[in-house]
C-alpha cells in the first residue's frame, strides 16, 4: 500500500474543508480525483504534501506504512511524496538545472548519499529532458519565470521525472495546457509508471484522462470522498455533470 | 644564484617592515581627542614630509566648519569625535599557538565559508609554521609585479617613495573638502593601500590587500588610492568574506580610483565588519567615500557585497570626466536583524558618449532598514551619454524596510536613461514548494537569495564570488524562522 488516508478531517483558518475522507492507493495504481469546484481536491493535494496552513484535525496519512502527518514538507518529499503543484512558483535567477540539481542532492542528502556525480546528473536531465521534449534552453531559464501555461506543467512533469517519487499528485495539471502539451505531459506521467510508484490525477475535467487512463475514478464532494468506481465514473460525469451525484446524496439522506 | 625557499623564510623572518608592519609603533596610543596639535603629530609619527602634514591640516581645518551629514537614511547615536582616539598602533590581537584556541564560533563561520585551514588560522591569528603556502604565494606575487614595474604598497610608504604620485592624485578625485567624513579621514587617515599600474600594462593577478599583511590594523581610517596610467588594467579585490571584529566604532575609509586614457579598472570589495549582536548592540558604523575618475575611453568598475556594519554609508561613484568612458556599479547590500544600509552610487556624467550602469541588489530581513540612494547627472555638454538603472529589493519577513531614492539630474537632452525598480518578497509560496521538492528552508533561502543576487555574484573574480554565495547565506541564517 502505498498511500492510506483514513477519516481525514482538516481545517484551514478555522473552516471545515475535509470532513472524513477515506482513500487507498496500491502500488501501479492509478487514481483520479474529481469533483466540483470548492470540493477540496487541492486541500487534498496539499494536506499531503504538509502545507502548514491546513491543519489535520482528526485521522490519519500513511505513506507505505508510515504515519506521515506529522513530518515538515521536505521530511514528506524525502519519503517520496511529489506534488505537481496546479500554479508553480517563480524563483528568478535560479534556473531549472540549478534547481532540480539541488533537490536532488538534498533528497539523497536525507537518504545518507553523496551529490549526484556531475556527470550523472546530466546524463539523467538529457534523458528525462528528451521524455518530455523539453528544449535544452529552456534548462537554463530561470524557474517557472516568464513561461507559458503549458511549460511551467511539463517542468513538473520534468522534476517529477527526475525524482522518481514514490507517490506523485498531479493537481490541475491539464489546466492551462493546449492538446499537444497534453499529450506530452500524458505521455511522460505514462512513461514514468510503474508497478513500484503510484499517482493521483486531481482534475475537473475526463480530458486528461483520455491520456493517462486510471485505474480508480473518486468523486470528493464536501470533503469526502462521494462516489468511487473505474474508469467509465469519468465518462459520466463529463457526460452529465456533478449534479446526478449531489441528488444521489440528497435520496439517500 | 638559486633563490630558495630558505632565502625566502630568511628574508620573511628580516624584512618585515617591506610587507607593512610596523613594530616601531607598536605600544602607543595617543589620547582621545582631535586637534591640529594631534593632526601634527599623526604626521611627524608617520615621519611625513611637510607637504603631508599641511595637507592633512588643511582637511583638519575644513572638517571643523563642517557638519555631520544627516540625509542618509539611518538612525544612530552621533559618535563623539573628541572621544576617540585618532593614533593607535595598529592593533595586535592576541597570537595564539595552535588552531584549537581560536574561537570555535569563527571556526564554524570559517568552515562554512570553505577558507582553508592555512588562511583560517592566519585570519584568527595563529603562530603559523614558517613553510605556509600564503608566504611563498605573497614572495612570489611581489616578484611579478615588480617585473611589471606594478607599485603596490602601504600608502605610508609611498608617501615617502613617490611623493609625486601622491601629491598629483591624492585628494584629486575625493578632495579633502568632499564631506565630513573624507575631511576627517585626509586630516587623521592611518594607512591604506597605494597601487601605481604603469602605462599599458595589464596586471596579471587579481590585487588583493590579502597579499599585504599588515592588513589588521590599518582599518578605522583607511586610504587607498588606485592609479591606472594610459592603456593599463587592472583588478582591486578589497576586504574579505570572514567576519571582521573591530573595537573602533567608527570607520571612514578613502577610497580613490584613476583611470588615464584607455585604462580599466575593476574594484571589488566584500565588506563583512561586525554588524552588532541580534539585538542591534555594538557593530561598526561604515562611512565610506569611494570614488573613482575615468578619462577618455576609461572604464571603472565597482562591484559591491556589503553583508557587515551596523550602519553603512557608502555610495563608489564614477565621473565620466573623458569622451566614451564607462562607470560601472553592481551591489548587493545584505541586512539583517538591526542593521541600516544607506549605500548606491553617483554616475556623474560629463564627457561625451559616457555610458553607465547601475545594478542593485537589496536585501532585507529582520527589523533592519535597506536604502538604495543613487544619482545620474547628465551635464550639459554630456552628448549622447547613457544610463541604465536597476534596483531591486527582496525582502524576508513583515518587520524589515527597503527604500529607493534614486535621483536623476539630465541637462542634456541627447541623453538616454533608463531606470527599472521592483520589489519582491520571499514568500511562503516560494518556500512551500522548495520544501516540497525536499529543499529546507535555509537551503531555500540561499537558493532564493543566490538567484536574486545572480547578476551581480557574477562580476565578482571566481573564488571571490563563491565565497561571497556563501556568504550571503550565512548572513541571512536563522532570518525565517
Amino acid at each position: 500500500m502505498i498511500l492510506k488516508i483514513n477519516n481525514l478531517h482538516s481545517t484551514v483558518d478555522g473552516k471545515t474543508i475535509l470532513k472524513g475522507l477515506n482513500i487507498e492507493v496500491k502500488a501501479g495504481e492509478v487514481h483520479a480525483i474529481m469533483g466540483p469546484n470548492g470540493s477540496g481536491k487541492s486541500t487534498l493535494a496539499n494536506i499531503i504534501a504538509g502545507k502548514e496552513d491546513y491543519e489535520v484535525t482528526q485521522g490519519t496519512i500513511e505513506l507505505n506504512g508510515e504515519n506521515i502527518s506529522e513530518l515538515s514538507p521536505e521530511e514528506r518529499a524525502h519519503a517520496g511524496v511529489f506534488l505537481s503543484f496546479q500554479y508553480p512558483v517563480e524563483i528568478p535567477g535560479v534556473s531549472v538545472t540549478n534547481f532540480i540539481k539541488t533537490s536532488i542532492n538534498e533528497n539523497r542528502k536525507a537518504r545518507g548519499l553523496e551529490d549526484m556525480p556531475a556527470k550523472d546528473m546530466l546524463q539523467k536531465i538529457r534523458e528525462k529532458s528528451e521524455l518530455l521534449e523539453i528544449d535544452r534552453k529552456f534548462l537554463s531559464r530561470s524557474l517557472n519565470e516568464g513561461f507559458s501555461g503549458g511549460e511551467k506543467k511539463r517542468n513538473e512533469i520534468f522534476q517529477m521525472a527526475m525524482l522518481e517519487p514514490k507517490l506523485a499528485i498531479l493537481d490541475e495539471t491539464d489546466s492551462g495546457l493546449d492538446i499537444d502539451a497534453l499529450r506530452i505531459v500524458a505521455n511522460g506521467v505514462n512513461k514514468l509508471k510503474s508497478k513500484d510508484n503510484a499517482v493521483i490525477v486531481i482534475t475537473h475535467y475526463q480530458r486528461l484522462l483520455d491520456y493517462i487512463v486510471p485505474d480508480f475514478v473518486h468523486v470528493l464532494y464536501d470533503g469526502k470522498i462521494v462516489k468511487s468506481g473505474v474508469a467509465s465514473l469519468a465518462l459520466e460525469i463529463e457526460a452529465k455533470g456533478y449534479d446526478w451525484i449531489k441528488q444521489e446524496l440528497e435520496n439517500l439522506v | 644564484m638559486k633563490y630558495t625557499e630558505d632565502d625566502l623564510k630568511e628574508e620573511l623572518k628580516t624584512k618585515q617592515y617591506e610587507y607593512g608592519f610596523y613594530s616601531d609603533f607598536e605600544s602607543e596610543t595617543f589620547a582621545k581627542g582631535l586637534n591640529e596639535d594631534v593632526v601634527r603629530a599623526i604626521s611627524k609619527k608617520k615621519n611625513e614630509p611637510e607637504w603631508m602634514t599641511n595637507w592633512r591640516l588643511e582637511a583638519y581645518r575644513g572638517w571643523t566648519k563642517m557638519k555631520e551629514p544627516e540625509w542618509a537614511n539611518v538612525k544612530y547615536q552621533k559618535p563623539n569625535f573628541q572621544e576617540i582616539a585618532y593614533y593607535s598602533a595598529p592593533k595586535k590581537n592576541p597570537k595564539l599557538n595552535s588552531i584549537d584556541e581560536v574561537d570555535p564560533d569563527m571556526l564554524a563561520t570559517f568552515e562554512k565559508l570553505g577558507i582553508s585551514l592555512a588562511e583560517q588560522k592566519r585570519l584568527a591569528n595563529v603562530a603559523v609554521d614558517i613553510v605556509m603556502d600564503s608566504v611563498s604565494v605573497a614572495t612570489t606575487f611581489k616578484k611579478t609585479l615588480a617585473e611589471k614595474g606594478i607599485i603596490f604598497m602601504p600608502i605610508s610608504e609611498a608617501i615617502q617613495e613617490y611623493p609625486e604620485l601622491i601629491k598629483k592624485y591624492m585628494g584629486s578625485v575625493v578632495p579633502t573638502t568632499d564631506n565630513f567624513y573624507a575631511a576627517l579621514n585626509s586630516a587623521v587617515f592611518s594607512d591604506g593601500s597605494f597601487c601605481y599600474i604603469p602605462k599599458g600594462v595589464k596586471c596579471p593577478m587579481e590585487l588583493s590587500t590579502y597579499f599585504r599583511i599588515n592588513e589588521g590594523g590599518t582599518g578605522q581610517f583607511e586610504r587607498t588610492l588606485v592609479i591606472a596610467d594610459k592603456g593599463s588594467y587592472v583588478s582591486y579585490l578589497e576586504g574579505c568574506t570572514a567576519p571582521q571584529r573591530d573595537e573602533n566604532q567608527l570607520h571612514a575609509a578613502v577610497v580613490e580610483l584613476i583611470a588615464l586614457d584607455d585604462a580599466e579598472i575593476k574594484y571589488s570589495t566584500v565588506q563583512n565588519w561586525f554588524p552588532g549582536d541580534a539585538n542591534g548592540k555594538g557593530g561598526v558604523f561604515n562611512f565610506v567615500t569611494k570614488r573613482g575618475l575615468c578619462e577618455t575611453n576609461a572604464k571603472i568598475s565597482w562591484t559591491q557585497v556589503e553583508t557587515g556594519s551596523a550602519i553603512t554609508w557608502k555610495y563608489p561613484s564614477c565621473i565620466l570626466k573623458g569622451n566614451n568612458s564607462v562607470g560601472e556599479f553592481y551591489s548587493i547590500a545584505v541586512t539583517n536583524h538591526f542593521q541600516q544600509a544607506d549605500t548606491g552610487t553617483k554616475m556623474i556624467h560629463l564627457g561625451k558618449n559616457t555610458k553607465s550602469t547601475i545594478i542593485s541588489k537589496g536585501i532585507s530581513a529582520g527589523k533592519s532598514q535597506n536604502s538604495y540612494r543613487g544619482l545620474v547627472q547628465i551635464n550639459s555638454r554630456a552628448e549622447n551619454a547613457r544610463n541604465f538603472s536597476q534596483c531591486d529589493s527582496l525582502l524576508m519577513g513583515n518587520e524589515c524596510g527597503a527604500h529607493t531614492f534614486p535621483y536623476i539630474e539630465v541637462k542634456n537632452n541627447t541623453a538616454q536613461i533608463e531606470h527599472e525598480a521592483t520589489t519582491s518578497k520571499i514568500g511562503e509560496d516560494q518556500l512551500f514548494y522548495c520544501n516540497q521538492r525536499g529543499i529546507n528552508n535555509e537551503k531555500a533561502i540561499a537558493l532564493i537569495v543566490n538567484g536574486f543576487s545572480k547578476e551581480v555574484l557574477n562580476k565578482l573574480p571566481m573564488e571571490f564570488a563563491v565565497e561571497a554565495q556563501k556568504l550571503l547565506e550565512i548572513s541571512l541564517e536563522g532570518s525565517v524562522g
